[in-house]
């Protein structure tokens, strides 16, 4: 990996292969997760994050390779003797048990005396301010303090890394948004490394200290956020964050980094090129925010509107090219933005530092 | 619901519904009507009374009938407790091992016996002990009870463990619980409904049996239908029906339990469910 990591990983997952089968769930997953971190494993579903994440918390044998806590192996224990705890999607909180006793019952498998468990348990509820819930019953609350319960739960016995598989996604949206900064939050306050499994961009943007970005079983990139959405490596990577354009271009010359290709239309451009970029044909990556409109004449591509879509806040525009490609922009809307007409002729500009060429 | 044919519109169906219902209930209904009849004879009404009620627990065949009610309870109970047992455990096996091989045998064993005529079960049951050279008696019954009563037993309580959701003891060995205190903390907990259930069934299957009981019981044991069934061969006396009512009001109550117990269970099923 080409991040710089801390001295103190709290976890390594080193070359590990999970197979169902002749299916491969996991195809040599190789990460670093720093001591202290927020790191997050983003993917559509199916792509191997959740079966990484019970595979660190002990659910699921591997089938090759090694995952060390804090430099021990403990890909061979058992799910009760890793010192990590888990969120569950559907939080599984025991039914017939209310809420202090939940979040005891870890405590107590540990060897917490009674009263010992209730203060801790007591302690943990008042740090997600559920405890006047302490006497519940798990059915009796709402999905949002059902979500709480799970955490607080999960915290108690102070686990050394926290998993925590989609926990956000039965919230609406509302919830969501403000239990993500609460989550943040918590893992400041803790000091706990926290490995935070989701299909949802927005959540991996805004909370995450790095993402790993995984399809198909394999970690498609790592890094922190704003390397992720600006420096995607490969075409999975900048389709799958964000919206992006992904252009046809002749890649004439690859050097120290720097892509010289040859835009549809002719334009000669030049743009950073992602690691293993090579000559030949190449996808060249732009945001449509980063795609302004100008006039044909000094534009690096030129096409016509087909379609406008009002957005609120921006326009989108769908820009065709003679060759039939399409190319979004999105501007925003103020009153001294120009927006073209439906079918008028439009050239496109972007910046050198906008784009960026992708393997494949 | 309109595209479904309205039965009750079918022509017959209200009369058809009559006797069947007539069939079925009439002979019970005229069976504990006439247990309160104060006459010596089962067919000519003779007034209201408890008479015969009385002479179950008092009269000449007192003892005979309280000493077959104390060993169909007694074994009744025993043979509910280790067909419970034996079919939480098999229920377990079946649903929380995994995939092992001969899962599928494994099934058909366990309630092959609902399956096969009980009058083969007893013909062979008591081949079998006497070809191990077992004197029967108190145990022949109870084991034979034993095994005709765990599929019973296990199929409400299978039923149940079906609903309880894997991650729950996922959760539980994620909070440092062994196996085995996932097990009892948490699995045995949430399947409760289902094992009593189970249990009434077995209970309630393993009182009323006759044929096995019949073939396997050594001479002179007598559980409560052997032994009304010996008392009918002397001729039909009025207290038969006091003691088959009695009988019938305790399968009821306990097949009612079974019931109602294994609706807690499906209550419960989705703890998880949002709360609005």
């Amino acid at each position: 990996m080409a991040e710089d990591q801390t001295i103190n990983p709290a976890i390594e997952i080193d070359r590990v292969v999970k197979r169902y089968g002749s299916f491969t769930a996991l195809n040599d997953v190789s990460l670093t997760i720093a001591d202290n971190e927020f790191f997050t494993l983003l993917g559509p579903s199916g792509c191997g994050k959740t079966t990484l994440l019970r595979c660190i918390a002990g659910f699921e044998d591997i089938s090759e390779g090694a995952i060390r806590l804090y430099g021990d192996d403990i890909a061979n224990d058992p799910p009760n003797k890793r010192p990590v705890n888990t969120v569950f999607q559907q939080y599984a909180l025991f039914p017939h048990m209310n809420v202090q006793r939940n979040v005891m019952f870890g405590l107590q498998r540990l060897g917490y005396s009674e009263m010992d468990a209730r203060g801790r348990a007591r302690e943990v509820l008042d740090l997600v301010q559920l405890l006047p819930f302490a006497d519940r019953l798990p059915a009796q609350l709402s999905g949002g303090q059902q979500q709480r319960v799970a955490l607080a739960r999960a915290l108690a016995p102070n686990p050394k890394v926290l998993l925590l598989d989609e926990p956000l996604s039965a919230l609406d949206l509302k919830l969501r948004q403000a239990v993500r900064l609460e989550l943040q939050q918590l893992q400041q306050d803790t000091g706990i490394t926290f490995i935070f499994v989701t299909h949802d961009q927005e959540e991996a943007l805004t909370m995450s200290d790095r993402i790993a970005v995984i399809s198909d079983g394999r970690v498609q990139q790592v890094g922190p956020a704003r390397d992720i959405y600006e420096e995607p490596n490969n075409k999975f990577v900048a389709d799958f964050i964000g919206e992006t354009n992904l252009i046809d271009v002749a890649v004439t010359g690859v050097s120290n980094g720097m892509a010289a290709c040859t835009l549809p239309g002719g334009a000669a451009f030049t743009c950073p090129a992602a690691q293993g970029a090579h000559q030949g044909h190449g996808h060249l990556s732009v945001r449509p925010e980063r795609v302004s409109l100008t006039a044909p004449e000094k534009a690096l591509i030129t096409g016509h509107v087909q379609r406008l879509i009002y957005l609120g806040t921006d326009m989108h525009i769908d820009v065709a090219l003679s060759d039939g490609e399409m190319v979004k922009a999105r501007v925003q809307n103020s009153q001294s933005a120009h927006i073209p007409a439906q079918g008028a002729q439009v050239g496109l500009d972007f910046e050198e530092g906008a784009a960026r060429l992708l393997i494949d | 619901m309109a595209a479904k044919p309205d039965l009750k519109r079918f022509p017959g169906f209200f009369a058809l519904t009559l006797l069947c219902l007539f069939l079925l209930y009439a002979p019970l209904v005229i069976v504990m009507i006439y247990s309160f009849n104060d006459s010596q004879s089962i067919t000519i009404w003779g007034g209201t009374s408890l008479r015969w009620y009385g002479d179950v627990f008092w009269g000449p065949e007192a003892d005979k009938f309280k000493q077959a009610a104390i060993n169909s309870l007694a074994i009744a109970t025993a043979a509910a407790i280790a067909a419970t047992t034996i079919a939480t455990m098999s229920a377990t096996a079946m649903l929380r091992a995994g995939h092992f091989r001969g899962k599928g045998a494994s099934f058909a064993l366990i309630n092959l016996p609902l399956m096969v005529p009980e009058i083969v079960t007893a013909v062979a049951t008591l081949i079998f002990f006497s070809a191990i050279g077992f004197t029967t008696g108190y145990a022949t019954i109870l084991i034979a009870h034993i095994v005709f009563c765990i599929p019973f037993a296990y199929l409400p309580i299978a039923a149940r463990m079906e609903g309880v959701e894997e991650v729950y003891e996922q959760a539980a060995q994620d909070l440092y619980a062994t196996r085995w205190e996932a097990f009892r903390l948490i699995l045995l907990p949430l399947m409760a409904p289902g094992i009593l259930s189970g249990f009434l069934l077995a209970f309630i299957i393993s009182l009323d049996d006759f044929i096995i009981t019949n073939f396997v019981k050594g001479a002179g044991i007598e559980t409560l239908p052997t032994a009304i069934f010996g008392a009918v061969k002397q001729g039909i006396k009025p207290n038969i029906m006091a003691i088959s009512t009695l009988l019938l009001g305790v399968s009821i109550l306990f097949v009612t339990l079974s019931y109602f117990a294994g609706r807690i269970g499906q209550k419960t099923k989705t703890p998880t469910g949002e709360t609005t």
